[in-house]
């Protein structure tokens, strides 16, 4: 049976982490549906969040062999726990003096932003949980989609449910990467 | 002091402790050795391969418990190395390899020797450096050894561009303690789990303990000892476990698994309770995953965590440093006795005497390798460091030649590396001069890598080669027999008249077709003590290892040989 994981992870900020990570996924050919990538608080650390359609054991792995490698420094399982998720898209839908104010209604209703206009089409923003975003997409299908792009999800938990970042930053790693060359 | 880079990586070197380095120089790792005559500190040993290298660093780093480094150029040199690192991956050994790299400059164009070889070992590294400034040299030449010996060891591989090796900075040994924030070696036993452990411990009767090399590279001889003699628990041992419970001890089963001992394997399959140290249920150890063990609760404590719950779901996973979370288990037991237990295996054992080939009268005239790996055991007093090579005679190794943590068994267990025999064999030898060393290997896998006997010609390595010739890639063979109705495709082998390729070496060499013959032949080979002796086996061609679980099957679902020699014949004929 699959379900859909979530997984975050605090990185190393390094060149070839997002390559080592990526692999944990590929060795055993596993698809990652969504990968997202940015810096923290704090610029030596990446959070990671990954969305593995998959098997329970399929998370098990990935979680599993994410922890042995040394660039990574927490991994969550967000499955279990309360969480906040959120997508980001951005849909261009051809639009006619005829439609578009019923495009614009849709995206009222789904609180989407209208990044740009154009004479024959309309760049829409939307930020919110996937269904909200496949529920928008779905509705503007009709009108004539011409792109469409996501950032992927980004994940975090509710209250204390938190990714420890609070490592401290060791005498080590000051000598190896003073501060003004990591960022 | 301001250095190049290549005069940092032998200062580094020498700062962890490195005299030998196994290599094989090229144009993209030249400045390093061009260096090198300035340090006199360091013995490099010019291998005839690069696989050669990562092999010997590795018999080196097992012989020794120290780390081996091995180096290689850049491109075909680097790519060289792979079945060397996967090798040291597989069974945790800690290898450095340092390989020469185009200039940073070209990296990625397709530079003459190119290769992306930290691309290329990600998989089979515990980690990996693309070094791109002299700066971060040292740092990364220090991190590379702390992250190769500290917890799990496993081989790391430095890649230096050619234009780093020429560069100059201001060099002193980054010192102070190394921490990395993702990297926890050794993690903390935590103390509910133990006690959970003692719990079932204490009311399991029918205990097996799984012993592995982590109980050696713990350095848990001791504890496992007085864990198994206090609780009176039988103990099974991996291949790789070989040598860290005593053989002739009582409660020692011997070797677990494909080509375990029958008593051994009967024991797990019928226990209420495994308690698996320092090992990873590999397949080769479990058999059929959904009918192992299945009566028995589990405890598991390895030192690294994500081998928990990874093969096998165990009841109680401990993640922590085996020789630490031993003591502490061990403070709170007190003695128990399984008397009608350790009966039942003992009939269990009884059944594989009987059908024990050494226990039969032969009726064939051929020399068996059974009785060549016995008779090496007995002459050498169990106290020679064997390395074998992969396939049936490594299996009559593990059977046949009884361990010590002292002399424990090297082989390439995880990886399977046929051609790992001679150069781990010597790269054993140099680590540990003084000891006796004997490459046991067959005739396929000794051809893959039989250049290394000119490297232990020139080094002058106290190698001593046992060659068990049967004519055939015989593992390959015996499944060949036992599974696909003897249709021998592509294993019979014809090779060269292996006295005479010795002596085209230099090496002497005696050929031993007849069990008399071979103490004579050790004998000789022992009192040769300035380079290698080769003494050829000529073995029954047609001989298989038992007991075998064929790949996949349960456990218990063993192959056994016959109670005696003429109903074994009288099968294979049917």
């Amino acid at each position: 049976m699959t379900t859909r994981y979530t997984i975050t992870a605090l990185v190393e900020n390094r060149p070839g982490v997002l390559n080592r990570v990526v692999s944990i996924f590929r060795r055993p050919g596993l698809n990652l549906d969504s990968l997202t990538v940015g810096r923290t608080d704090r610029p030596e650390v990446s959070r990671m969040t990954m969305v593995l359609e998959g098997s329970k054991a399929d998370a098990q792995h990935v979680k599993r062999e994410l922890n042995r490698l040394i660039h990574v420094i927490t991994v969550e399982d967000m499955n279990g726990t309360p969480y906040v998720t959120r997508d980001l898209a951005l849909i261009k839908v051809k639009a006619t003096p005829d439609t578009k104010s019923e495009i614009l209604q849709m995206c009222g209703h789904y609180r989407a932003r209208i990044a740009d206009v154009a004479a024959s089409s309309i760049l829409i923003e939307i930020v919110g949980e996937e269904p909200d975003i496949e529920g928008l997409a779905a509705l503007l299908k009709p009108f004539g989609i011409i792109e469409m792009v996501r950032a992927g999800v980004v994940a975090m938990g509710r209250a204390e449910n938190i990714l420890d970042t609070h490592c401290e930053r060791s005498s080590w790693a000051e000598q190896r990467f003073p501060l003004e060359k990591a960022s | 002091m301001e250095l190049t880079g290549a005069e940092i990586v032998w200062e580094c070197l020498i700062q962890e402790g490195v005299d030998l380095v196994f290599g094989y120089p090229g144009g993209a790792i030249l400045p390093a050795y061009d260096a090198l005559s300035s340090y006199p500190q360091i013995h490099h040993v010019l291998t005839r391969h690069e696989q050669g290298a990562t092999h010997m660093a590795d018999g080196y780093a097992r012989a020794t418990g120290k780390v081996g480094v091995a180096m290689a150029t850049s491109g075909p040199g680097a790519t060289n190395l792979v079945t060397g690192l996967g090798t040291a991956m597989l069974d945790s050994s800690p290898v450095v390899c340092i390989t020469g790299q185009v200039p940073t400059s070209v990296i990625g164009h397709n530079a003459f020797q190119e290769a992306d070889i930290t691309g290329v070992t990600l998989p089979i590294t515990k980690h990996n450096y693309l070094v791109t400034s002299v700066e971060e040299l040292a740092f990364s030449i220090r991190e590379a050894f702390y992250i190769a010996r500290s917890g799990r060891p496993g081989p790391v591989l430095i890649d230096l561009p050619k234009d780093v090796q020429t560069a100059r900075t201001d060099f002193h040994y980054p010192t102070g303690e190394i921490n990395l924030p993702g990297y926890r070696p050794v993690p903390e036993a935590p103390e509910d789990k133990i006690g959970h452990a003692r719990k079932l411990i204490r009311s399991a009767e029918r205990p097996v303990i799984l012993a592995g090399r982590g109980v050696l590279l713990s350095g848990a001889v001791d504890e496992l000892r007085e864990f198994a003699e206090r609780t009176q628990t039988p103990v099974g041992l991996t291949l790789l476990g070989k040598g860290c419970f005593p053989e002739d001890h009582p409660l020692c089963l011997g070797m677990m698994g494909m080509h375990g001992a029958g008593h051994a394997n009967h024991a797990v399959q019928e226990a209420d309770l495994l308690v698996a140290l320092g090992m990873r249920f590999d397949d080769r150890v479990t058999g059929n995953l959904t009918t192992y063990a299945p009566k028995a609760r589990k405890v598991h404590i390895d030192i690294d965590p994500s081998e928990i719950d990874k093969n096998v779901v165990v009841d109680v996973g401990i993640a922590g440093d085996l020789k630490q979370t031993l003591s502490v288990l061990l403070s709170e037991i007190e003695p128990i006795e399984h008397g009608d237990w350790v009966e039942r295996i003992r009939r269990w054992r009884d059944e594989s005497e009987d059908r024990e080939l050494l226990n039969q009268v032969l009726q064939s005239p051929e020399l068996k390798a059974a009785e060549v790996v016995h008779d090496l055991w007995t002459l050498t007093g169990g106290k020679a460091i064997t390395v074998t090579d992969v396939g049936q005679h490594q299996m009559w190794v593990a059977q046949y030649y009884a361990h010590s943590p002292e002399h424990a068994l090297i082989t390439s267990g995880g990886m399977g590396t046929m051609g790992f025999g001679l150069p781990g064999g010597i790269g054993a030898s140099m680590g540990r001069p003084d000891d006796e060393v004997w490459v046991v290997a067959g005739d396929g896998g000794f051809q893959m890598t039989l250049a290394e006997l000119a490297t232990a010609v020139q080094e002058r390595v106290n190698v001593k080669i046992a060659l068990v010739n049967n004519g055939y890639l015989g593992m390959v063979r015996q499944w060949q027999e036992l599974f696909y109705e003897k249709r021998y495709n592509a294993t019979p082998m014809v090779s060269p008249d292996f006295c005479a390729l010795a002596a085209a070496y230099g090496i002497p060499a005696v050929r031993v077709t007849e069990r008399d013959q071979i103490e004579p032949a050790v004998r000789q080979a022992q009192a040769c003590d300035d380079g290698p002796f080769l003494i050829e086996f000529v073995v029954e061609q047609h001989d298989v290892v038992f007991p075998m679980v064929p790949a996949g099957s349960d456990l218990h679902d063993m192959i056994r040989r016959p109670k005696s020699e003429s109903a074994h014949e009288k099968e294979i004929q049917s």
